[in-house]
């Protein structure tokens, strides 16, 4: 038998039918469905007289409108935001899928639910219409965001129709130096790859550094696998993914448990696989990372200075000519020296337990700057209930944070959480485009820590210099 | 699904790199539960101005480009989030064809759902499309898919790849749904083999 990727591996044991021009037909194990992207395809289902396929393995939960404040129990103030809730509420209801919804404590980002409750296991095919997807890759699942239309076809087939991408090696060698984190890896990788440089590839993460990761981590390191413009990242499991996993509430047990493990334990990439791209980077050279422009390549260590349009080639001149008139930044400006006006932290990048821990290790004990807004929204229910429990939340709050309910939030302002025009903010979360956190908002995007950091001094800070 | 298979009309050129999904429709608009009068929000933020008027020097509030049905991009076009109203969007507005040197993934995927014909071609070929799209109203492009060329004003004919599948659908107007349920007996036989294989999941 011929050496095979874990992506290749993936594929195989999902591929239903592939016709002579290479188009295939693959099964989808898990489909995960939020309020946005999903409406349109129940109608769809609806108008065809179509059911869900398979309801037991389709997964609904609101996240991107949701008001994160806690009168959002009395209601959706925003009609838009209430009506496309209550549409996921029914379309929950009429076709019999799991649903956590808005005021369950399991509620929370798609992306942190489907894995803390166990839905997402190695080996599986995970699809959702998000582009963030790409998380639950993290645990050796094949994991993409997927159009409307293709929420419809999923819901009504249980299946994709695909053609099969390339495979891409991203190793990161040795260890990660103090203040380093799985955000600073996947950053650094797009701002060496390029938006477009995973364009056609799946990829697989691997190396010491990854290794060493736990599976937030990876989760984060996974979920910026579409902003290099990857379809899907992975990373092979291993016992750091087998302990996350066991005794969640869907998880495998006893037999099944033995015989799944049996399985997974054959999900890595065999060592004389075929890989058409393969980029190493140490991790020992990683440093602290912030963005500088509107797209998420626009990388550089915290220790450097904004770029000039004319450091670089061919479009990306205008690109970034663009970018610093938008940002409001001028070539040569330390970037330590930028001052903000905001913080979020959360998001399905870094809106878990461990990010949390890291950002009130750097918080404890001390104050945001004066005038700051600064506000930490969890990725679910249970995520902040046990950073109440551990104490974080106290550290927050008297650290002047706001404590928030979970939601997608400000990352996308689809919900009251937004930026003002002009308005500067340090985000953990994924996109720094134009408008993305509101219209003219600043987006600069950093790990947990180093978002606590410019919380304190009030301007992009590296977290090194409060360690 | 509205047939795509040969298209003569105007090309609007938009030179700009990574235009991504937030810039082509901004998330307000996402509320909607519909898939149609999203055109009027195509590239809000670019179109108009915090008042809401439009900002004339944005090309498609140009009158020579009001009727754009081709637009002519940089690379990694539709970059950005999986949410398909930005094919929605563009194909509201009238555009049917986008041009570039290279699209994100899931949109690319996304515009072929939707009766949007996506060209990827190589930067000198998008050159040489961005400078007949800015002679405006005059230049007349044509895409054949059938053929599988583009056609400037001037008659040079550029020729691009497609697949097969893809390129099949969108000229019948094929819903993908229909296509898969007449593999119905494939997936059974597959989900009877993969519940003994991995009763797990």
């Amino acid at each position: 038998m011929s050496p095979k990727t874990l992506y290749d591996k993936i594929w195989d044991a999902h591929l239903v039918h592939e016709a002579d021009d290479g188009t295939c037909l693959l099964y989808i194990d898990r489909h995960l469905v939020h309020e946005v992207t999903s409406p349109q395809a129940f109608e769809g289902l609806r108008m065809a007289g179509r059911k869900v396929r398979k309801p037991g393995n389709t997964i609904a939960v609101p996240d991107h409108n949701v008001p994160t404040t806690p009168d959002r129990v009395n209601g959706i103030q925003n009609p838009e935001s209430r009506i496309q809730v209550e549409a996921l509420d029914k379309n929950a209801k009429d076709f019999g899928i799991h649903y956590y919804p808005v005021n369950d404590i399991r509620q929370g980002i798609v992306h942190i639910v489907g894995p803390e409750q166990g839905w997402t296991l190695p080996g599986m095919t995970v699809v959702c219409g998000d582009s963030h997807t790409a998380t639950h890759g993290a645990f050796g699942a094949l994991a993409h965001g997927i159009g409307t239309s293709e929420v419809e076809h999923v819901l009504a087939t249980q299946t994709l129709i695909q053609t099969k991408s390339k495979n891409m090696k991203v190793e990161i060698t040795g260890q990660l130096r103090p203040g380093v984190t799985a955000k600073d890896i996947t950053l650094s990788v797009i701002g060496r790859t390029g938006t477009a440089g995973g364009t056609g590839y799946v990829i697989e993460y691997c190396g010491e550094a990854i290794r060493s990761l736990s599976m937030e981590g990876r989760m984060t390191v996974c979920n910026m696998a579409i902003e290099g413009g990857a379809r899907a990242g992975l990373i092979a499991p291993d016992e750091t993914t087998y302990a996350y996993i066991n005794g969640r509430p869907h998880a495998p047990k006893g037999a099944q448990w033995e015989a799944a493990m049996a399985w997974w334990k054959t999900l890595y990439s065999d060592d004389d696989a075929h890989w058409d791209k393969v980029i190493t980077i140490k991790g020992e050279e990683i440093a602290p990372v912030v963005t500088w422009g509107t797209s998420p390549e626009d990388v550089l260590a915290i220790t450097e200075s904004v770029p000039a349009p004319e450091d670089f080639e061919g479009g990306k001149v205008d690109a970034a000519r663009r970018a610093l008139d938008y940002m409001g930044l001028k070539p040569g400006q330390k970037l330590s020296e930028i001052e903000i006006d905001t913080v979020f932290i959360g998001s399905c990048t870094n809106g878990r337990i461990e990010d949390l821990r890291a950002a009130a290790e750097i918080l404890k004990g001390k104050k945001i700057k004066d005038g700051l807004r600064a506000m930490v929204v969890p990725g679910s229910g249970l995520v902040r209930a046990q950073a109440e429990e551990e104490g974080l939340a106290d550290i927050f709050k008297e650290a002047g944070f706001e404590w928030r309910l979970a939601g997608c939030s400000m990352c996308l302002a689809m919900n009251p959480d937004q930026l003002t025009p002009g308005e500067r903010c340090a985000a953990t979360s994924n996109r720094n485009f134009e408008g993305r956190q509101g219209r003219g908002g600043r987006t600069h995007l950093m790990s947990p820590q180093m978002a606590a950091a410019a919380a304190v001094t009030g301007r992009l800070t590296d977290v090194r210099d409060l360690m | 699904m509205e047939k795509f298979e040969k298209l003569t009309g105007i090309a609007a050129p938009l030179p700009q790199i990574n235009v991504d999904t937030d810039m082509i429709i901004p998330k307000q608009f996402l509320k909607t539960i519909n898939r149609t009068g999203l055109g009027k929000n195509l590239f809000d933020e670019m179109r108009f101005d915090d008042n809401g008027d439009e900002i004339p020097d944005f090309v498609l509030n140009k009158p020579k480009y009001r009727e754009t049905e081709i637009l002519i991009a940089g690379d990694n076009f539709g970059c950005g989030s999986s949410r398909e109203h930005a094919p929605w969007a563009i194909k509201d507005f009238g555009i049917r064809c986008i041009i570039a040197p290279s699209f994100a993934d899931i949109f690319y995927n996304n515009c072929f759902k939707n009766g949007i014909l996506p060209v990827a071609l190589p930067q000198e070929k998008v050159d040489i499309l961005m400078k007949d799209a800015e002679k405006g109203s005059n230049a007349r492009v044509t895409v054949d898919l059938e053929n599988q060329t583009v056609t400037t004003s001037d008659g040079e004919v550029i020729a691009f790849e497609v697949d097969q599948f893809k390129k099949h659908c969108l000229l019948e107007g094929l819903d993908d749904i229909g296509l898969t349920m007449e593999k119905a007996a494939a997936i059974d036989s597959f989900e009877t083999q993969a519940e003994t294989a991995r009763p797990w999941v």
